[in-house]
């Protein structure tokens, strides 16, 4: 085999290698592909919705709980109204539920805590690889979304949070102010396991993990879990809030359906 | 005329050696999946540069000193040096250059578990990373299941692909291992049909390694676990186990691929990828 010498070979893998990889990159930096790549979201949608509709997320023993759950994105926003809630102990914090409701709500922590609550000790999947299993305590979502009354033209419930997490995008494009936003679509707002929790690990949420109130939507990934919550909107689109695409890592590229 | 037939008759392998080997299905299942395994390793290894430590159990994070098994990063030497560092269990080993820290495109030093060469794209990217991953991921579980099906049917993998029992005694084994080792490759009658050795890799990797790394893939999807009712995650032990698992697992194709390539190319590149292609291989002694 004349043609095909060890020499030949390693120069051939390695020109080939070289070919693929920066080829792959060309792909990656293309809107157009990326685009078409992010059908499989759709997929995993659709394909979840189908065989786990009303599925519940797996709960844990007390024993299971994480010594030490780990705090990501803000840990301690630098907000001038954030920091005087903290200083005042939330106690003219309002939770504010508007946009398409027949009835906006607006909710003092104190009437948040007398509520009927859910507890569940579930696992949460960050979307870089690690996992934590904590306890949470809270109301379920659905009650204050049926007490608020929504119209039939809401599709998504918005959540507003208190902290700036940085306007800058890594992939250029247009700037967003940067404020921490996510959002669901209906069957997870009305999902048992969405509460809004007041309490971790059985003490009041602290503000490194979203206090004085955050999203639990346990089906979905870490950056769903909205810290700092301030504002639940109910709307039929995300069109002109922020970037469009339904959250602050969504407008950076990331998949709204974080169930994967 | 005359000597383009002659000329044809003299290039031509001698005849009556070549035979079908491969299906159409099983020849274009194949190009996709080297697609698929191509871009799920290279975008995995950008989406593992997220966190790059792995544990055992239901959970790990930072934290879990007592969990973790594996780290890769980078650390101060006793010059204040950077160094990139792999940590498997207590034992420490420097990898500067290739793990922990290496030269990023741009030619800078970086610290980043595994280098820009092996990622896809070659910049640290968790959301290109998963898209690409989890739309190849869905194309590779299609094509793998169009595959397993047509193969299943056709009788293809329990007559040529899953060993017998008689295959796997050791004497067998221990035979078709010294053919390989002697760079013995079958002629003939008898390259018609896989050697123990191959079935084993071959089987190995269709019906367990593969559908192995698509349950322990599953098993990290929140939305897959509650549908499933927490029995993926549980069956291998958590999600942080199955994280484990599913690199573990990786591993092991790349061992497959690298063994694989290598056996064609011992044994006729030519002959081989052209059967790959045409589904014609040639028995005699061509390479």
């Amino acid at each position: 085999m004349a043609i095909l010498t060890r020499r030949s070979l390693l120069t051939g893998g390695a020109i080939g290698g070289g070919l693929l990889l920066s080829g792959c990159d060309k792909l990656a930096s293309s809107d157009g592909f990326n685009h078409f790549l992010g059908r499989a979201e759709g997929a995993t949608y659709g394909w979840q919705r189908l065989i786990g509709r009303q599925a519940l997320a797996q709960e844990f023993a007390p024993s299971e709980i994480s010594p030490a759950f780990k705090a990501n994105g803000s840990k301690d926003p630098d907000d001038a109204d954030y920091r005087r809630h903290v200083t005042q102990g939330f106690a003219q914090w309002q939770l504010k539920i508007d946009g398409l409701v027949d009835r906006p709500l607006s909710l003092s922590l104190a009437d948040i805590r007398r509520l009927p609550a859910r507890t569940q000790i579930t696992r949460h999947d960050c979307v870089e690889g690690w996992s934590a299993i904590g306890k949470w305590h809270g109301p379920q979502l659905g009650p204050l979304l049926k007490a608020a009354g929504l119209k039939p033209s809401a599709r998504y419930i918005v959540f507003h949070c208190a902290d700036n997490y940085g306007g800058e995008i890594s992939k250029g494009g247009a700037q967003s102010t940067g404020r921490y936003y996510e959002s669901v679509d209906l069957i997870d707002a009305f999902h048992p396991q969405t509460i809004l929790a007041h309490t971790m690990n059985d003490a009041p949420l602290s503000v490194a993990h979203g206090a004085p109130l955050r999203l639990r939507v346990e089906r979905q990934l870490g950056y769903k879990q909205a810290k700092y919550l301030m504002r639940i909107e109910a709307v039929d689109s995300f069109a002109g809030m922020e970037l469009g695409k339904g959250g602050y890592w969504e407008d950076r590229g990331y998949e709204w359906y974080a169930g994967i | 005329m005359a000597t383009v037939d002659q000329v044809d008759r003299s290039l031509a392998p001698p005849s009556g050696t070549r035979y079908y080997r491969h299906s159409v299905a099983t020849r274009i299942c194949h190009w996709i999946n080297v697609v698929c395994i191509v871009v799920l390793l290279g975008t995995g290894l950008n989406i593992f540069n997220a966190h790059p430590a792995l544990y055992w159990g239901q959970f790990g994070a930072d934290a879990d000193d007592a969990k973790r098994w594996l780290e890769i990063g980078a650390t101060d030497d006793a010059a204040g040096q950077p160094q990139g560092m792999v940590k498997v269990g207590d034992v420490s080993v420097r990898t500067t250059g290739l793990l922990g820290l290496s030269t990023s495109a741009d030619g800078t030093p970086q610290a980043i578990g595994f280098p820009s060469w092996t990622t896809i794209p070659s910049w640290r990217d968790l959301a290109t990373g998963r898209r690409w991953h989890f739309f190849f991921a869905w194309l590779f579980i299609l094509n793998g299941l169009v595959y397993l099906i047509a193969a299943a049917f056709s009788g293809h993998l329990l007559k040529d692909i899953v060993p017998k029992l008689r295959e796997l005694t050791p004497s067998s084994v221990w035979h078709d291992l010294v053919e390989h080792l002697k760079l013995k490759f079958p002629r003939g009658e008898d390259a018609k049909r896989y050697h123990p050795l191959q079935k084993i890799a071959y089987g190995g990797t269709v019906c367990v390694l593969l559908p192995l790394m698509v349950l322990t893939g599953l098993s990290m999807s929140p939305g897959f676990n509650a549908a499933a009712g927490g029995l993926l995650p549980q069956l291998f032990g958590g999600r942080a186990s199955a994280r484990s698992i599913h690199f573990i697992t990786t591993n092991l194709v790349v061992l497959f691929v690298a063994v694989h390539v290598l056996m064609v190319l011992l044994a006729g590149p030519y002959n081989q990828i052209r059967s790959m292609i045409t589904g014609r291989f040639d028995t005699g002694t061509e390479r």
